[in-house]
């Protein structure tokens, strides 16, 4: 009982955290809503743990926390590429800077 | 007709200007342009000192980026042959004729070096049986087109060509990045039989799956 309210605490915190960004422009207003309903689902399954369960049947898993443990790795997988794509293009852009670099400095 | 040779060099103070000197003494008309890619050592020095124009990275940023860096360059300066060539003595200046002759006469806009099509190589066997088989399916698979040889950084580029191959491939992954903008692009090209001397065993297997990670990244980017 006590840690649901506990968590419940920490994801209005988080919420207010997140508008707050939202309103001083730090986030788009499509990262507002997958937030909003990332902490929405936090807080369901938080005060019916049931709901996990029922979900992962629903999709033919086992057991909610299993469910979870699939969904994270793919996530994780998918935020790497991201990352990974990321940086090579920042790698690019050292490059492009490099170059100009070497363009100006030129030796005879 | 204004010839460049792009030279990329990372820590070659002792090959440098062996090369230098090779190409100045057969083609004393040709501008020679030395990217130096960040070296350790007097790369950069020994270069200027031999009569090359050379540019430096600040930081090392792979060969992909030097033979850019280089390749612009001698666009911007009105470049009508762009010549690719190594710095570690891998090749033999003589060629440099051989190659450029196709561009003028018209017949190509791009001249592809190629280890196998020339009798005087001595490879070591595991390039010839395992490594460059296997790169030219995977350059196949990437670029659509089927060479005898798959990464050889000796090649030859009309301005046309060059101001066409815009090259976004940092690292190794430039050699099967050009052979792709080739085929996108429709220019014409041709593939050359060169020598080639192994000092070093050069790219190895490892080497190879960083290539195919690069070129799976870039398609992910613009």
């Amino acid at each position: 009982m006590l840690i649901q309210i506990i968590l419940s605490v920490f994801v209005v915190v988080a919420l207010i955290n997140t508008w707050q960004r939202f309103r001083s422009k730090e986030i788009t207003g499509l990262a507002l809503i997958v937030w909003i309903l990332f902490w929405a689902v936090v807080v369901l399954v938080v005060w019916r743990p049931g709901l996990s369960t029922e979900l992962a049947n629903f999709l033919g898993v086992g057991r909610g926390a299993d469910l979870l443990f699939y969904f994270s790795i793919a996530l994780l997988f998918y935020l790497i590429f991201r990352l990974t794509v990321k940086m090579e293009k920042m790698e690019r852009n050292i490059t492009k800077l490099v170059r100009e670099i070497s363009y100006k400095k030129e030796d005879k | 007709m204004s010839v460049f040779v792009v030279v990329p060099a990372f820590n070659e103070e002792k090959n440098i200007c062996p090369v230098l000197r090779d190409i100045f003494s057969l083609y004393p008309t040709f501008k020679i342009v030395v990217v130096d890619d960040g070296s350790n050592d007097n790369t950069a020095k020994e270069a200027l000192s031999c009569g090359a124009i050379v540019l430096r990275h600040a930081i090392n940023r792979g060969q992909g980026a030097s033979l850019k860096t280089g390749t612009d360059y001698a666009v911007k300066k009105g470049a009508e042959i762009i010549v690719h060539f190594d710095a570690d003595r891998q090749f033999e200046p003589r060629e440099i004729g051989l190659m450029i002759e196709p561009i003028l006469k018209g017949v190509a806009e791009v001249i592809l070096g190629s280890r196998f099509l020339s009798k005087n190589n001595n490879l070591p066997w595991t390039k010839k049986k395992i490594i460059l088989p296997l790169a030219r399916v995977i350059n196949f698979l990437f670029t659509g087109c089927w060479l005898s040889d798959a990464h050889n950084g000796f090649r030859v580029l009309s301005r046309r060509a060059a101001e066409i191959l815009d090259l976004k491939q940092d690292r190794m992954a430039h050699n099967s990045e050009i052979i792709r903008l080739i085929k996108e692009n429709k220019l014409s090209f041709k593939e050359q039989g060169v020598t080639v001397y192994y000092h070093q065993y050069g790219q190895r297997f490892s080497g190879g799956v960083k290539i195919i990670k690069d070129l799976i990244i870039g398609n992910f980017l613009k």
